[in-house]
């Protein structure tokens, strides 16, 4: 407890350096993920292959691609840029797939109504398409969220500033606590983020409120089996 | 920047690095042995588990949060908290390590098993098959492509932390990353990045292929017509693969 006051300072700017090294790469994901969901409803061939190449990028170690990416990008090994990019593909793997499922729960009749009122088609998909498709894109966003806070502590290990630092020096100094201390901010950042994500939900998706009371939301049981399902599809 | 490639692509190629204790091949040894090791353990835990909260409903609230707060547990840190705990050796890092398979193989495992159609498995009970004849020969058959979800997932997750694990330090290609990490030696570690990369790609594709192998024809999305036909008549002449399916 003493140890946390007298470093009050330094978790905080770690915790700092974490919220950013997370929450960058899942807003980047996101805005990249929707029109490649949005190119793979295309055609089924596009499926394929925006499905594959996602699960593939997504098969490679979080470690390794810290490293491989530096010379392709030509940045330094600390730089923190590597974590950036790398977190934004497995968000965008993550995502693209949540992604193609949200568009596809939305009702087509109810875009063919939209249609049929005039809508054009990027209204459509601003004031249809997107609002329906928030609850399955919010699953997948609270598992991206979770997924990236925990990653990102890895980094530490190539001396790229985050809480996972508390990791690295606590096992230099045979220091439990430190560690202990680690792992519960990474864990309260997860919380808090999980916790933003269904309030955001919430307020961007009032009308769910009214079915919400006549059951459980699937979301949750959604969150645990949508990063199970990246690799459910095998090659299809 | 091409400089750096073909330094790794020398690396690797060269038969220095092929032998010996640190060689590339005693390495990779070392990271399928851990990885399996980890694998075995925690499949011993979440598969059964998974199975029987699939099957009766029961406990399942407290399986998925679990699971679900198990899943935010940060990686490195479980990893050091338990060698500083435990002490060095193999044991603690591999426990660690179970610790963080079980949530995605134990929510694979029940997603699987309650994935299957409600009717099939009704109609299997009408038509006399005891419970376990239920699991093993309609639910399990029937929920395998989403099980392998899981499993797959799984095991990307041990070969990626067993990476970590080097650090501590233990063997594995994680090894060349700290390395030459220390050594400034960054052909050295790319080289182990990219045969991390490469393991992890491959052992994908296998399993893959094995999924493909066990599943079930009549549940292959590339069959034609109605899938809904096809789901039960397998459940109503269980594939002989399911047997083997409970043992990965």
């Amino acid at each position: 407890m003493e140890w946390i006051l007298s470093n009050s300072g330094m978790i905080l700017e770690r915790a700092g350096q974490h919220m950013v090294l997370a929450l960058v790469p899942m807003v980047l994901g996101l805005v990249i993920s929707i029109p490649l969901a949005q190119l793979a409803r295309i055609s089924p061939a596009l499926r394929t292959v925006v499905l594959t190449a996602s699960s593939l990028l997504y098969t490679i170690p979080s470690l390794a691609l810290f490293i491989i990416l530096p010379p392709l990008l030509g940045t330094r090994i600390l730089d923190p840029l590597n974590v950036i990019v790398a977190l934004t593909i497995y968000a965008v793997a993550l995502l693209v797939r949540a992604a193609l499922d949200a568009f596809d729960s939305v009702d087509e009749d109810l875009r063919q109504a939209a249609v049929a009122m005039g809508y054009k088609p990027w209204p459509r998909f601003l004031q249809v398409d997107l609002p329906l498709s928030l609850p399955v894109l919010f699953a997948g966003l609270r598992v991206v969220s979770v997924s990236n806070i925990s990653l990102v502590s890895v980094a530490a290990l190539l001396g790229v500033g985050n809480l996972g630092m508390l990791f690295t020096d606590g096992l230099q100094r045979t220091f439990v606590t430190e560690v202990v201390v680690g792992i519960m901010a990474i864990l309260v950042l997860a919380l808090v983020m999980d916790a933003v994500l269904v309030l955001m939900e919430r307020l961007l998706t009032p009308w769910t409120r009214a079915a919400d009371a006549a059951g459980p939301s699937p979301a949750v049981s959604a969150g645990i089996v949508a990063d199970v399902r990246v690799h459910a599809g095998g090659g299809s | 920047m091409s400089n750096i490639f073909t330094d790794t692509l020398a690396w690797i190629e060269d038969p220095a690095h092929w032998t010996g204790r640190s060689g590339i091949p005693v390495r990779l040894l070392e990271h399928l042995e851990y990885s399996g090791l980890v694998l075995v353990i925690a499949a011993a835990i979440a598969i059964p588990l998974g199975l029987y909260i699939g099957h009766t409903g029961r406990g399942r609230v407290v399986a998925v949060g679990v699971a679900g707060a198990l899943r935010a547990l940060p990686t490195l840190g479980l990893l050091v908290l338990f060698a500083l705990i435990a002490g060095s050796g193999l044991m603690p890092p591999v426990w660690a390590l179970v610790i963080l398979t079980v949530p995605p193989l134990l929510a694979g495992t029940y997603a699987g098993i309650s994935s299957v159609d409600r009717d099939v498995v009704d109609a299997a009970r009408a038509m006399g098959m005891t419970e376990l004849q239920i699991l093993f020969d309609v639910e399990l058959p029937n929920g395998l492509q989403v099980m392998f979800g899981g499993i797959r997932t799984a095991v990307l997750q041990i070969i990626a932390t067993v990476s970590v694990v080097a650090y501590l330090p233990l063997g594995g290609l994680g090894r060349y990353l700290f390395d030459g990490l220390v050594l400034q030696d960054f052909p050295r570690m790319l080289a182990g990045s990219l045969l991390i990369a490469g393991l992890a790609i491959a052992v994908d594709l296998v399993l893959a292929g094995v999924q493909r192998l066990l599943l079930s024809p009549g549940l292959s999305p590339e069959t034609p017509g109605g899938r809904k036909a096809t789901t039960d008549l397998t459940a109503v002449a269980p594939a002989p693969a399911a047997v083997q399916g409970g043992n990965t």
